[in-house]
């Protein structure tokens, strides 16, 4: 697509609480926003290096946590040891949800090492599954399913500037389009880069990428970390903005919305996720009208399954294939060689550390 | 130690059922190499089929289990044939997305059809527990220990003694060898999935009158039985089985001595640990199937 589209869209979002005034569908773009740079933070797992993290929801409950806990202040006993927490500004909980989700990252791409294609998958499950049960259980730290309520909206600024607090739908409809724009740009010089090519290759041929020398856990680790954080950046921003969390945050079904963004606006393309995330973000407010949410959930499952049968690659490269063959002379050559071209990928993601 | 002879009996009870569910996803997640994310809900499917067979239509409790079982099979038939039989040969990403979508729309439509509230099944049987010395077992859980043995036993011997069984393990280990020798590779799949889906369905009948039904029981159902699965080693029947009664000894035990509200968590520790130290399973030498 064309270069200046990225930028034409902010432009055109960054005026859409201009003449948008209705709070029902503010609420509804930013909690859309919050899930897209989810997504995008699944896709570059899912997308790039081709591992599909079905637990990517505990970063992003984690994240949620984390921030909210360090907002609002804590008291817990550890092995008999008190440790009391006193409430920290917002913007310092969400850094530190963050960092947490990153580390659990780091883990979990330790762990890929290990394990592989189904077996990842049910490791990350298993692993969500437990970060949840412990968020309903450690009622002392999380208050279990009883929720945490009146956690506190980011604030903005320093101590010379004062702060703003971020009550309003449209202040943090901006807050989370800047972190998106700021998402975009991370992921699409990650990808650009020779990391992002190693990675690439280690996706379409692992063997051959390996053997000229890319290393797996590296890679690997790198993408877990950089997603694990972006989707606790998004849990944080959610907690914060929803002003109250529980439990469910970790549902199975989170990540499956993820999934299907990603799936859906096409795996492994800068551009999938911000698509896939609009059209699964406002397809609610459409859909209220006239069915219910089981009905709903029902079109999202087939949804997916046509996907893969029709669109494996998703909508995003398909509209590029269209704006291609629009005009012949940019044709890429699609007969090019799989082998070479990883090769290429491999040596030019070696070729700079 | 009565409180363990307790402990000790409750884990053979639900064992039974766990390496049910275990086997059954043993033959698609092993020996397929399907990440059936559906499995979970063809346990929930059994057990409305249940509730509707000997509830609401009131026929014969055994005989409803049988008509329970005969629809999983069906369904697990149904989805093998159209959604993974035109991908097949597809990487294993392609087809675990369309598990999930069946899966999502499996799950809500049994709450549309059923509604969120439990159902609960009566059971002819009495309601005054077996008691033996310090332990007391419910006759319906003894019941349903009886019909999960022998359905372990059935499966068994229909995997390794019968040629239904030799067809099964000669597709898998190489499909189309299996199918220059004759044998009807298509229907093969169909027919595994079928049962592994009956399995599931098996299980579920069995304990939605222990428990209750609600739509949502599919989803740990599902990933307790990744567990026993990978604790097994992948497709191995006899690994399933006893993966089926450690993964109910370490509930009991982590319910009983931990937390309960961590019991559920045993099975993902489980999954966790095995697959760090030890991913074949923990009988890897033993018996392979497939």
């Amino acid at each position: 697509m064309n270069r200046y589209f990225p930028l034409v869209a902010l432009v055109f979002f960054a005026a859409v609480p201009l003449w948008l005034q209705d709070q029902y569908y503010l609420h509804t773009l930013v909690v859309a926003g919050i899930f897209m740079l989810a997504a995008m933070s699944l896709n570059l797992l899912l997308g790039y290096t081709g591992q599909l993290s079905l637990g990517h929801v505990a970063f992003f409950g984690i994240g949620a946590y984390v921030s909210a806990l360090t907002s609002l202040g804590f008291d817990v006993t550890v092995f008999g040891r008190q440790i009391s927490v006193e409430p920290w500004p917002p913007f310092l909980g969400l850094l530190l949800g963050m960092a947490t989700a990153g580390l659990c990252g780091y883990l979990i791409g330790k762990l890929a090492f290990r394990v592989r294609g189904a077996y990842f998958v049910i490791v990350t499950i298993s692993f969500a599954e437990v970060v949840r049960l412990v968020a309903l259980n450690w009622v002392d730290l999380t208050n279990g399913p009883l929720a945490l309520p009146g956690i506190p909206p980011l604030t903005l600024g320093f101590e010379w500037t004062g702060y703003v607090t971020l009550w309003g739908k449209a202040e943090n409809y901006y807050v989370v389009l800047v972190f998106i724009a700021l998402a975009y740009l991370l992921m699409k010089r990650l990808v650009q880069s020779p990391y992002g090519r190693a990675m690439i290759a280690l996706r379409e041929n692992e063997t051959l990428a390996v053997s000229v020398g890319v290393s797996v856990t590296k890679y690997l680790v790198l993408a877990a970390v950089v997603s694990g954080a972006v989707a606790g950046l998004a849990g944080g921003l959610y907690a914060h903005y929803i002003q109250i969390i529980d439990p469910m945050i970790f549902m199975f079904l989170n990540t499956v919305t993820m999934v299907i963004i990603v799936i859906t606006g096409g795996k492994g393309t800068l551009a999938g996720p911000v698509v896939g995330g609009l059209i699964f973000g406002l397809a609610p407010v459409f859909l209220r009208n006239y069915v219910g949410p089981e009905v709903q959930w029902i079109l999202y499952g087939c949804l997916m399954i046509l996907i893969v049968f029709i669109l494996p690659q998703g909508i995003v490269p398909e509209i590029e294939r269209w704006f291609n063959r629009a005009k012949p002379d940019r044709r890429n050559d699609a007969a090019g060689q799989e082998g070479s071209s990883v090769l290429a990928l491999a040596r030019s993601g070696r070729a700079n550390h | 130690m009565d409180q363990l002879l307790q402990h000790f009996a409750n884990t053979i009870i639900m064992g039974g059922t766990y390496a049910l569910l275990g086997i059954g996803l043993t033959l698609i997640f092993g020996i397929m190499r399907i990440v059936n994310f559906t499995h979970g809900e063809l346990y929930a499917f059994g057990a409305y089929m249940m509730y509707f067979f000997a509830t609401i239509i009131g026929m014969n409790f055994f005989v409803a289990i049988a008509f329970a079982i005969a629809a999983g099979m069906l369904l697990g038939m149904l989805l093998e044939f159209s959604l993974l039989r035109p991908k097949r040969g597809a990487d294993i990403d392609t087809t675990m997305l369309i598990m999930i979508g069946a899966w999502i729309i499996m799950q809500n439509l049994e709450h549309l059809t059923w509604g969120g509230i439990a159902k609960s099944i009566p059971s002819p049987l009495p309601e005054t527990p077996l008691v033996i010395g310090p332990i007391s077992i419910s006759w319906l859980r003894l019941m349903v220990l009886v019909i999960a043995l022998l359905l372990i036993a059935a499966t068994y011997s229909v995997i390794n003694l019968t040629k239904l069984g030799k067809a099964m393990r000669a597709t898998f280990q190489d499909s189309s060898t299996a199918a220059l020798m004759g044998i009807n590779v298509n229907a093969i799949y169909t027919l595994t999935f079928g049962f592994g889906s009956a399995l599931a369905a098996a299980a579920g009948a069995l304990l939605g009158p222990v428990f209750v039904v609600t739509p949502t029981m599919g989803d740990l159902a599902s990933l307790k039985a990744f567990a026993i699965v990978i604790l097994g080693g992948l497709g191995n029947i006899t690994g399933a089985a006893i993966g089926g009664f450690i993964l109910a000894l370490a509930e009991e035990i982590g319910a009983g001595y931990i937390s309960s509200g961590y019991r559920d968590a045993m099975g993902f520790v489980i999954i966790i640990i095995v697959l760090l130290f030890r991913p074949t399973g923990l009988f890897a030498r033993a018996e392979r199937v497939g």
